[in-house]
């Protein structure tokens, strides 16, 4: 039922977790350095949103992420990472991913994207195309309505959808004990009528396992999954955040000790798949994809006249006259 | 089971936006035990911004309450809790997220008092950061405060001053009714001025002349006060001389002071964050046609974002109104023959 995973599969993972955690670094560095924006390292996370990619078809399902997953979905295609650099710069088109990458943009208002992986998922079935829709969400956004009010409704429509659910630990500074009384996320599936399950989200091969069994469900005409991912904020919320204010000290530092990507280091190096010199050329890589991806957005900054753009197919009336006053003022080109 | 603090009468103290806030918050939970702070993070974190530091250490967690993240849910249980007896102040951590308790907010809160005929009343205080500027990820930075200000029930204020947020918040809390309580995001810090230590009550529903000034009036509110102040000192240079005047209050409308205002000037210019259409400033144009249309001297001009979605970072310094934009509005409105 799962598609074993081949040496070149294993190594293809590892890569994209060191680069995930690199580009995320980058990024975060970026912000400090006043080049962009407020941005949300994916540290502790690499191995949930590289396994769970790996055992989708990139031609066939869809992925709908929160906002720290961009920078594993290299799978999808290059131009994930290309468009999030954009995005976290301020430029308008980060949130335009090029056909035919089957990703959306980062979403910051929490959940609202589980209803759309619903939807697409209703619409995949009604066209017959054979694929599934993932959406990922944090703890702390399976609190809102949107989520409920979605899981409720595909369960229902018996939709191909997959939740993730990736767990680590806090919503900014609110700890999961916060957020619910059950005992886990997973277990919230029950009342949806479909299957839950909690996996380990610092082990990439147990990730890619259940996921690959949510799809099969999924695309077979079973119905949605809900898995939990557990793992464990390793940075701050974002740039903007101070965890030293809210989060223990010996929490962290354990959880470092459970590193999702030293634990496939070590899986993969025990099946001599893997050395050292692997993990430097592969941050070397990422380094070096990243830098170009940054020099490209920053060589290419968007004109602010483009806020005029894409607000409706065909620009109104009056949003032409505004246009129009709007170059009076600043010129065509201010940039 | 009240606590009033001793504080001389004309004791002041500067403070920004935020620390006048966090103040207020401290002064009002002292005084009155059925005040409670809720929303995302305002516990042990003490708010994103630290608007609410220093409540949980001091009032402890059964009053100062980290919810769940469900913005409907800290509205909802609000009109709940103050059907019970209690004096919420719910936190929304940014008001692009109000949108997810916008039935609780417009549905519910707002009409409570109306449907009920006066058995409850949602003695609420909604507190959120708005406004544009400083380069948030989406949904932080719009000015939705014109979609509240279409809901009958709720009152909506919208402070520029560190002194008039004490003055304000206290009220709100205070105030039989709901009231949205929005903070200047970008003035959180920037925004700073003397404010009174003791009792300092603001009544809402009162604007406030920033400026004297005889050639035109701009009516702002909320951080556009400050690029108003800012036009005006550039305008006085070339002569003009502008008034200003800040509303504070949205729901209650200061309908007398802008009648005065336009009668004295002739001249006005309305600046708002929000998109051009239906932004408040439309209102206040509309009322200023109730009540003094033959005082003016030059058609009313508005100075206002854009009719699109409030843009990412790299486009927002040419979204949200600019000194310049207001001061060449002014200049029109002025040379109007
Ligand atoms: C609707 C909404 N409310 C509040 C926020 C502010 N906010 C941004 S991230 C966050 C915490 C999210 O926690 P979680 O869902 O667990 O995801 P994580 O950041 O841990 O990955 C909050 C409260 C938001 N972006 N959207
Ligand atoms: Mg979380």
């Amino acid at each position: 039922m799962t598609r074993p995973l081949s040496d070149d599969d294993l190594r293809a993972m590892m890569t994209h977790m060191i680069g995930a955690r690199v580009s995320s670094q980058r990024a975060f560095n970026l912000q400090r350095q006043g080049r962009a924006g407020t941005n949300a390292p994916i540290d502790g996370s690499e191995a949930i949103v590289v396994g769970a990619a790996r055992a989708l078809d990139p031609t066939a399902d869809w992925v709908l992420p929160q906002y720290r997953e961009p920078v594993a979905l290299q799978r999808f295609g290059p131009e994930v990472l290309e468009s999030y650099v954009r995005y976290i710069l301020g430029d308008p088109d980060g949130g335009h991913i090029p056909e035919p990458v089957r990703v959306w943009p980062p979403q910051i208002s929490l959940a609202t994207q589980v209803p759309h992986a619903v939807g697409m998922a209703w619409g995949m079935k009604r066209t017959g195309e054979t694929g599934c829709a993932l959406v990922f969400l944090g703890d702390g956004s399976t609190s809102e309505g949107d989520f409920y009010e979605a899981a409720n409704f595909a369960g229902v429509l018996r939709a191909p959808v997959i939740f993730v659910v990736v767990n680590n630990g806090w919503a900014i500074s609110t700890p999961v004990a916060s957020q619910t009384a059950a005992k886990n996320f997973a277990a919230k599936s029950h009342a949806f009528g479909f299957p839950g399950t909690t996996v380990d989200g610092t082990d990439i091969l147990a990730v890619y396992e259940v996921v690959s069994e949510a799809r099969e469900r999924a695309v077979s005409g079973a119905g949605p999954t809900l898995i939990e991912a557990v793992t464990y904020r390793l940075a701050p919320h974002t740039t903007a955040d101070d965890p030293t204010r809210y989060m223990p000290d010996d929490e962290l530092v354990a959880a470092r000790g459970r590193d999702p990507l030293t634990r496939f280091q070590k899986e993969l190096s025990g099946r001599g798949l893997w050395s050292d010199d692997d993990t430097t050329r592969a941050e070397a890589d990422a380094d070096a994809v990243m830098e170009a991806a940054i020099q490209a957005a920053e060589a290419d900054r968007a004109n602010p006249i483009e806020l005029f753009d894409h607000v409706h197919a065909i620009r109104t009336t009056r949003l032409e006259r505004q246009r129009r006053e709007w170059i009076d003022h600043y010129g065509e080109d201010p940039r | 089971m009240s606590h009033v603090e001793e504080i001389p009468d004309d004791a002041s103290q500067e403070m920004n936006m935020l620390e006048a806030i966090n103040h207020t918050l401290h002064q009002e939970m002292r005084r009155d035990e059925r005040v409670m702070v809720l929303g995302e993070d305002v516990g042990h974190n003490g708010g994103v911004f630290r608007a609410t530091d220093g409540l949980h250490t001091e009032f402890g967690g059964d009053r100062v309450v980290d919810t769940p993240l469900a913005e409907a849910v800290i509205v909802g249980t609000s009109v709940g809790l103050a059907a019970a007896g209690q004096i919420p102040v719910a936190e929304i951590q940014f008001l692009g997220f109000a949108y997810q308790a916008m039935h609780q907010i417009a549905g519910q809160a707002a009409r409570l008092r109306f449907r009920t005929r006066g058995r409850f009343q949602a003695r609420i205080t909604i507190r959120s950061p708005f406004g544009g500027g400083v380069r948030t990820p989406e949904l932080h930075s719009d000015s939705i405060l014109s979609q509240f200000a279409n809901v009958p029930g709720l009152k909506i204020v919208a402070p520029s001053s560190a002194s008039d947020a004490k003055g304000m918040l206290a009220t709100a809390i205070r105030d039989p009714d709901p009231v949205l309580f929005l903070e200047p995001l970008r003035g959180y810090r920037m925004i700073k001025d003397e404010v009174p230590l003791g009792e300092h009550l603001v009544e809402l529903g009162k604007a406030r002349t920033v400026s004297d000034g005889s050639d035109v009036v701009i009516i702002a509110w909320s951080y556009m006060v400050d690029v108003a102040m800012r036009a005006a000192t550039e305008l006085a240079n070339e002569g003009i001389s502008a008034r200003i005047v800040d509303l504070r209050s949205i729901v209650p409308l200061d309908t007398e002071a802008i009648a005065q205002a336009v009668e004295d000037c002739g001249r006005v210019v309305v600046v708002q964050e929000a998109p051009e259409t239906n932004g408040f400033a439309s209102e206040v144009i509309a009322t200023i046609n109730d009540t003094s249309f033959y005082s003016l001297e030059a058609p009313v001009e508005r100075v206002s974002g854009w009719d699109a979605p409030y843009p990412t970072g790299q486009l927002e310094d040419f979204y949200v109104p600019d000194v310049g934009r207001v001061v060449a509005a002014v200049r029109r409105v002025v040379e109007t023959p």
